[in-house]
Order: structure tokens, then sequence, then C-alpha cells
């Protein structure tokens, strides 16, 4: 690539900001007995260092699953210990047994900064900038633009280096998955695809895209010939993956069902704390988690979820492509994190990733989405005292976007993707023709309710009788948002995706 | 602070540069602050609480109001905005105070500042001509000037990290210069001497203002030859910029005229009591002259040419201390530093008289006049660099020779502030955006300039590629050795001396091509 040094300046900048950001607090700093998930990040590096595998996932005396359990995939906790040995080199304290609980100082918290900021730079990131210089007809400058865009996601980088996860891993991995089987590393994209369930279970989301476009790909080679082999070498590497991955566990049965049920914890209910999501939206005005019994809930959800995926993956199992692909993970994981069963407010990042991929398609609808995402974490945000990073990361995201796709100007029915189906409502209704000029007015009301709404929550203190009435709004109008993004999403899987030469050309 | 953008053709871009490095300034808000964040908390309340009778006065604190009357004015204005925040900080009793709004307002105070420096780079952008222009806008030198100066390296990290208002003051002088570029020079004359009374070390500069205001401002023609011709002397343009220069200086001193303190004021402006060298060397002659010192009594100790106890204690055990004494050469008073500066700075004015070159002559001769004082000065503080860079990024996108010196002395200019953070999470900040900083100045300069011959020789490749081993010796590997508790200052004492090679050089380089490239310049500009 003849302009590398402003890839490199994007990355370095991208670098920059999740620096800084990850100067502000973190989640539970300084808040007794329970803290947060940085403490629960720490926790398991302890467990892991100091407890035979054979009792990570186990109550133990040396081990209460009730204080921050291990509720990973093993690699998660592989990782933990590898940060451990680490931190072991380092200081002691930070991970002895016991004693450690509750760990803080400044230098504690420079070092897990640290084992974030190697973990972004080694897996999340790369694949970020091979995934922009892939981009087919795309000049130079929009392959730039668009890397740093993605890397100025404000909602993976407050979460990652404020809030304090390790997202970017299993995005990451899931992002080199969707690399390799689009461009026909099959094999290396269901490798990688595996190594991010086994980091983050959530990933599951993004599964059944990944199932069916590979399944799509294998039917389209004719399930007699070639697409049986490829069939068969695919179902082999994932479970080569998996078995090594789970390998230390295998010695019992029993130890396997244990991680399953931590992975899977039904009793948690349908959600927790405030989601943006349909179940968390309905319970303002029906208390279903507390009427419907356990089961009727997980039943429901299952059915909810399923049908809503059920038709852009029945699409891209007949019609698989790289283009098909990219939207189904957005619609499918926007399904799953709308509909499912103990969804978290940080779910939504496993949909923001392939809206990403998709960024300079349809920048204007990406931008909005990206936004909201971010704002549907606020509550989350402000409860770990990330005003500024938040606000400043979101305007920086949108000037960003706003300059390198300069996005107000496409809103046409054809830079939307709606041109197809806009034809085909035309032979019923000839009059529609104001999609384009309704969404531009509501992004712009989207935009002012957002703006608004933070302001008022930053400002106001909620009435007494309803503490939550903030977060609730927050989570309720999010939730209107991913409703309509879901909508949007499916029509021009439906519609427009119908034959390739919809491909428009950026810049 | 999008409006400057509206003006150039297509200029979303200069808006989205400003507003990105804007908000980046806010995300260094939670960074570590140095004692100059408490230095002008004092000020504010001192100008707050006080009368202005007693603000040379005031010496509760350590930090006591060592500013024009303009700066003490300004941070009176500050601090009426300042008390909606947090009124503790404006007592003066109140010392080391920093709550987090005295935090949050002291810092966007200097962002919201930096809007004049924003605007001045606009302005400045508007005569680079277009003359190269290619398609691509991250090809234009309009586009590469506006990233050098909005995004500097040393700016972002000595005003928004370490904490100071240099970039209003920044704003000013190049907004003076654009006014001088844009031949508005009575304006760019009240925007000096305004600068002048905010901060008096733009003194080091004064030389190149007065004297190409004299020439090119008040001698109205030229001989053909481009002699000066006497009789075409304007009295109106004399009396009209003594005048200016009069008023503005009548606003600011004024008042201690008429209170009878402008020796309070003067001696609290000029103090000479302090070292020559901070106590962090900064990278100019006089380090190297430093460092010869030690090497040769080192020596001289080896062969026993040097009686052992007869040499001072501040030896390399105890380190840089504020008054530095020589073994071998003689010491240095602030009398000949003086000398040594004014020498320096003669040359560069005398081609400015005798062969005016017009505005960039001026720029030409305004650089090397911060340079040599930086190089010669007194007391000079590491951050006095910028003096030379920020100017100097002007000249860089005009002609690859000025572009390769740009980058010489940006570079090791910039290294030479790392120092100035020496927390362990600024560390990774600091490195990126040296990065960010320098491959971006490197590159596209290099991509300008892509057609004319390489900007570096194997030489200055091999100095620049230096910095990479210095930085991880000094910050990496030195703290994890046991000479660490033997040589506390080793790191400083490199960097400082290693820097010092490259600003000489460069200095001697721009000299060079200042005084021969004369004739050959002046050909092609008519």
């Amino acid at each position: 690539m003849e302009k590398w040094y402003l890839m490199t300046v994007v990355v370095l900048v991208g670098l920059t900001v999740r620096w800084t950001v990850s100067l502000n607090s973190y989640s539970g700093a300084g808040k007794p007995p329970m803290f947060g998930d940085y403490e629960a990040q720490r926790h398991w590096q302890e467990v892991t260092f100091n407890l035979p595998v054979t009792q990570w996932y186990f109550n133990t005396s040396n081990n209460n699953l009730q204080y921050w359990g291990l509720d990973y995939p093993p690699l998660t906790a592989y990782h933990s210990l590898l940060c451990a040995y680490v931190a072991k080199l380092i200081n002691p304290d930070w991970i002895a047994l016991h004693t450690s609980r509750g760990y803080e100082s400044h230098t504690h918290k420079l070092f897990m900064r640290t084992t974030v900021f190697v973990a972004d730079l080694l897996i999340y990131i790369p694949a970020v900038i091979l995934y922009c210089c892939c981009l087919k007809e795309t000049s130079t400058n929009g392959k730039i633009a668009n890397a740093l865009c993605i890397l100025l996601y404000p909602g993976l980088i407050l979460i990652d280096y404020g809030h304090f996860q390790y997202n970017s891993v299993s995005l990451g991995f899931a992002l080199w998955g969707v690399l390799g089987v689009s461009h026909d590393w099959d094999l290396l994209g269901s490798l990688a695809f595996c190594l991010a369930i086994n980091y983050k279970q959530m990933e599951l989301y993004h599964s059944l895209p990944f199932f069916c476009f590979l399944l799509g790909k294998c039917f389209k080679k004719g399930l007699k010939g070639k697409g049986f082999v490829l069939l068969i070498k695919i179902v082999c590497t994932v479970v080569a993956s998996f078995i090594l991955c789970w390998l230390p566990f295998f010695a019992e049965r029993e130890q396997i069902l244990q991680v399953l049920r931590r992975l899977f914890p039904v009793d948690r209910g349908l959600f927790e704390d405030k989601v943006a999501n349909i179940w968390c939206s309905f319970n303002v005005f029906l208390k279903i988690k507390d009427i419907l019994p356990r089961h009727i809930q997980v039943i429901m959800s299952f059915c909810f979820t399923f049908l809503s995926l059920l038709p852009a993956c029945i699409k891209l199992t007949f019609q698989p492509s790289p283009k098909a692909f990219k939207f189904t993970l957005v619609s499918c994981a926007l399904s799953f994190f709308l509909f499912s069963f103990q969804v978290h407010e940080k779910s939504i990042l496993l949909v923001s990733l392939p809206i990403c991929l998709i960024l300079n398609e349809i920048p204007f609808i990406s931008t909005w989405f990206l936004l909201v995402s971010t704002f549907s974490m606020l509550p989350l945000l402000l409860k770990d005292g990330l005003l500024l990073p938040s606000v400043v990361t979101m305007m920086a995201f949108s000037i960003a976007c706003a300059t390198s796709f300069s996005i107000f100007e496409k809103i046409s029915e054809e830079e939307l993707q709606l041109k197809c189906f806009s034809t085909s409502v035309r032979k019923y209704l000839p009059h529609v023709t104001f999609l384009p000029r309704i969404i531009q007015h509501l992004f712009l009301f989207s935009v002012i309710v957002m703006v608004l709404l933070t302001l008022i929550t930053v400002t106001l203190d909620p009435p007494q009788k309803l503490p939550d009435l903030f977060s609730v709004l927050i989570c309720f109008i999010s939730c209107l948002h991913f409703l309509f993004f879901l909508v949007y999403f499916n029509i021009i899987i439906m519609w427009d995706l119908r034959n390739g030469r919809n491909q428009k050309k950026i810049n | 602070m999008a409006a400057p953008g509206t003006g150039t053709d297509g200029g979303n871009w200069f808006s989205a540069l400003a507003l990105g490095v804007t908000f980046l300034k806010c995300l260094l808000i939670p960074t570590y602050h140095s004692t100059d964040f408490e230095v002008h908390r004092n000020w504010l309340a001192i100008t707050h609480s006080l009368p202005v009778s007693q603000w040379y006065y005031e010496a509760t604190s350590e930090w006591t109001l060592d500013y024009p009357p303009f700066f003490a004015w300004f941070e009176y204005i500050l601090s009426h905005v300042a008390k909606y925040f947090d009124r503790e900080m404006l007592n003066v009793h109140n010392l080391n105070y920093s709550s987090s709004r005295t935090l949050l307002f002291q810092r966007s105070s200097v962002i919201l500042t930096d809007a004049l420096f924003v605007y001045a780079v606009h302005e400045c952008c508007k005569w680079i001509d277009g003359k190269k222009a290619s398609k691509e806008l991250t090809e234009k030198p309009k586009f590469i000037l506006s990233v050098l100066l909005l995004w500097n390296f040393g700016l972002l990290i000595v005003d928004h990290i370490h904490f100071q208002y240099n970039g209003f003051l920044f704003g000013l002088m190049l907004l003076s210069i654009a006014r001088l570029f844009q031949k508005r020079h009575l304006e760019g004359a009240f925007l000096f001497a305004v600068l002048l009374h905010f901060k008096h070390i733009y003194l080091y500069v004064a030389p190149a203002y007065g004297i190409y205001l004299l020439r090119s401002y008040c001698f109205t023609a030229n001989k053909p030859d481009g002699s000066i011709r006497w009789n075409s002397f304007s009295f109106i343009r004399v009396i009209s910029l003594g005048l200016i220069v009069f008023l503005v200086s009548a606003l600011s001193l004024g008042p201690f005229l008429a209170l009878n303190q402008l020796p309070q004021v003067f001696s609290r402006l000029f103090p000479f009591k302090r070292g020559l060298c901070h106590a962090y060397w900064a990278p100019n002659f006089w380090a190297l002259y430093n460092a010869l010192d030690k090497v040769l009594s080192v020596i001289g100790l080896q062969l026993k040419l040097l009686d052992p106890n007869k040499i001072p204690k501040s030896s390399m055990t105890s380190g840089l201390v504020q008054q530095f004494q020589h073994t071998v050469l003689p010491s240095v008073t602030p009398l000949a530093t003086l000398i040594c500066t004014l020498i320096a700075i003669l040359p560069s004015v005398f081609c400015l008289w005798f062969k005016p070159q017009g505005p960039r002559g001026f720029l030409r001769c305004l650089i090397l006049c911060a340079l040599s004082s930086f190089m010669f000065g007194w007391h000079v503080h590491e951050k006095a660099i910028l003096l030379a860079i920020l100017p100097m990024s002007l000249l860089s996108v005009g002609k690859a020779g000025d572009a390769s010196i740009f980058l010489i002395l940006t570079t090791t200019g910039h290294y030479s502030l790392f120092p100035l953070l020496f927390t362990a999470p600024e560390l990774p900040i600091k490195i990126l955006l040296m990065l960010l900083f320098t491959i971006y100045s490197i590159s596209s300069l290099k991509t300008l300039f892509r057609k004319e011959k390489p900007l570096f020789n194997w030489m200055e490749n091999f100095y620049l590629l230096g910095l990479g081993p210095l930085e991880v010796c000094c910050e990496f590997i030195f703290p994890f050795t046991s000479w660490k508790l033997k040589y506390p200052f080793m790191p400083l004492l490199l960097t400082s001396v290693y820097c010092a090679v490259g600003i000489t050089y460069a200095w001697f380089k721009l000299y060079v091509s200042v005084l021969t490239d004369l004739p050959v310049l002046k050909t092609k500009k008519q």
C-alpha cells in the first residue's frame, strides 16, 4: 500500500485514544465489598494461578463462586493464567490467594490496563487493519478512513479501557473469523471463530451466520463432491479446536457439565440490570420477569430469537456471499440481543462489530447505529465515572465518520440500499418516495433525544419514587432504535441483496 | 471552533483536524500535570483576590507572578469564570489546591483559549499557495501544514499534559506572522507588541520583527540591486509603528509606572539569580559545553593532570545541580551568554537588513533568532525550542532543504521534551504521540518532496534512528540496572547531549542555508 504511513498514523491515533481513556476510572473502583469487572478479572488471575485446573469452575473453600466465580470459557481462564504469571513477576501480592481480594493500586491499574492494551494490539487491531486493506472497490484514502472510524468506535474503547473487559480479544478473534471465511480461507476462519467462542460464550450470537455461510458454501460446491470434503474439513477443524481448548476438562464428565453450567446460568433470570432489549423494555409495562415461570421465559425468548433470525439465515444458506454474510451477522446478533435470554448491556458490542464492517457500505445508518449503541450503555458508563471520555469519544467518532464518509450526503435510496425495497413498495403504493427523507428526520430527532437525555441524566436527580427513571428511559429509547434497525437490516437482506449488481462504489 | 473551516475550499477537513485535536486534548484532561498547574492556580488566586498594586509583591507561594501584566490580566479575567467552578482555588493561601473542578476548569481554559491558535493556523494556511497542489488532499501543502501545526507534539504535551498556556500565545505569534505576510504590517506589529506583554520570552525574536518592520515597512522602496534607498524613508509609518508599540506598552506597564512599581515588575520578569542551565539541561550549546567539561575533567583525573581534591563536589555522582561548577573550562556568566547570543543573532539580522527577502526572509531570521537564543541563552528551558519549531513548520512545506532542517530540528527538539513527562501512565502517551507526529511529519514531507533529492543523508538518518535506542536505554533498560542508584541523572544527561548535537546541527545548517542560498533564492523570486 502506497500510503502505509497514513495507516500507521491512524493506528497510532486509535492507540493514543485507547490509552488516554484508560487513565480514567474503572468499574467498581474503590467500592467494596463486590467491586466490579476489574476485580473480577483480577480475581480470575488469582484463582487460575493458585488453584489446579480441576477447581477453577467449582465452588471450594478456596474458590467462592459467589464472589466473581469464573463464568467464561476456558480460553479466558488461560488468558488470566498468562496474565497472572506476568503479575507474579512484577508483584506477587496482586494475585496472592485470598489476601489479594479487592487489591487496588496505581501500579496495578497500570498493569491491568497494559494487559488489555497488549491483547488489543495483538488481536483486534491487526484484524481491523487487514480487513480495511482487503476492502474491495475502495480507494486507499477510503480504506484508511474506514480503519480510523472502526478503531475509534467508542463503545468498545469505553468498555475495554474504561469499564474494564477483554472484549477486543473475543471480537478480534471473531473478526479474524469473518476475514478468513469471506476470503475463502475457511479453515483458518473457523479456527479463529472457535477461539472466539471459547474465549467468550456470547460469541454464539455470531455462530449461526458462520454456520449458515459455511454450509451455504458447501452446498454451492455440491454436497456430493468438493462441498462434502470442505464440510468434513471444517467439522474436523471445529472439533479439533474445541477439544484443544477444553483438553484439561476432559478428565471427568462432571468437569465439563460444571463448566457448561457456569457458562449458561439459566437461573440468573431473563435479563440483568437495565438492558436495551425487548424484555427489559416490556418489563416497564408488565413485570414478565416475575409473572412467568422461569422455563416459560426461556422457551419464549428462544422462540422469539429463533423466529426473528430465521429468514436471514435461510437466505444466507441458499445465497451465500461475503456481503450477505456481514449483513446476516448484524441481523442475527441484533436478534439475539433483543430477544434472547440473559442479555447484558455490553452484549451490544457483538452487534457493533459487524456494523463496523459495513460502515463503508451504509455509512449513514452504521454511524447512527454505533452512536445509539454507545448511548445505550450510558447508565453503565456513568456508574463507572466515564462521562467525560464517553462524551468526547462519541463526538470524536461522529466527526470522524462525518468527515470520512460525508454521511449526510449519502442518504439517497440507493445509498441506503433501499432501492429494491422502495421499488417493490411503489408497485402497490406509488406515492412512497419519501423514505430517505423520513430516515433523515428520524436521525435528527434521535440525535436530539439522545443529547437531551444525556444532559438530563447528568444534571438532574431522578424523582425519589423512580430512582431508575432515566436509565430505564435510555434503555427504552435505545430499544426502539434497535427494533427499527432490526427491521431495516432485514429489509435490506430480503430485498436488496437479491443480486450482486447493487454493489455500489465508495468514493 | 468550526468557523475557521468554512472559509477555505472544501474546508471540512480543517475543522475536522481542529476538532479532532481538541477532542484529544479533552481526553488528556486526567493526565499528570506539573507544578506549572499550581503556578497558574496561584496566579488566578493572586489576581482575583488582591489589588493590582500587590500583584507583583505577593509572595505567599514560591510561584510568584513572573509574567508581564497582560498575562496577569488574562488570569484576572479567567478567575471571574473560575469562581463559578470552585471558589476555593481563588484563595491565595490554598496552596497546592487541585480539586477535580479546579482541574477541569484549568484544563478547559487551555483548550478553549487554543481557539486563537486554531484561527491563526487557519490564517497561516491561507498564504501557503497551492503551487504544487496535488489533487490528493493529504498531499496538499496546506493540509500538511495544518497537521504539523495543529497536532504539534510539543504543544500538546507542554500545554495539555505538563500544563501551560502556550497555545494561544503561539496563536498570537503565528497570527502576527500571517498578518505580515498579508502586508498588514501595523496589525502584525500590534499583535506582536501585545504578545510581548503576555510573555516576555518572545523578546528572543523581537530583533527580527524590529529590523524587518524598519527595513521593509518604513523604507518604502529599494534600489534596483536590492540595497536600501535611504530617501524612501516614511516618517508616517515609523510614527504609526512607534505609536502602536508605545500605546500597547503604556496600557500594560502604565499602571505599574503610576504605582512606581516598575523596578519590582522587572525584577520579577528577569530573575538572573538562576543558574546557567535548568535542572535538566536544555539541549543547547551549554549542554555540550558542560559535557565537554565533564569529559575533560574525567580525562584529566585519569592522566593525573588534575588534583582530585580541588575538583568541586558536583561531579557525575551528584548529578546536575542548579549551579553547575566547571572544573576545566572557564565558568560562564550571564553577560557572556548575552554576548554569545547577540553575536549569534547578528549575522541573520544583518542578512535581513542588507538583503531583504520579503516575509520569507523575515521568517528565516525570526527562526534563527529563536534558535540562536535557545542555543546560547541563560537558563533556557527545553520548552523554548517550540519557539523555533512552530514557525519553522511554515517554512518546511515550501522547500525541500527547509523541510530536512525542520525534520531534524523537530524530531530532536520534541524528543528533548521527553523528560518533562516522567510518570509511568504518561509514558505510552508520549511515545505514541511522538511516533504519531514524527512518522507523519517525515513521511508526509517526503511525499511532498518526493521528486527532489532525498531529505536526509546517511548521517542524518543514522542520527535520527539513534533516538529510538536512546529512548529504550534511558527509560526501559537503565532503570533496571545498578547504575540507577549510582548515576541517577545519566539518562537526562545522555538525552540532553544527544539532542544538543542534533539541534546544533540544525541551527548550523539553517544558518548556512540562509547565508549561502540567498542569490539563488533571489533569482527564483524575481
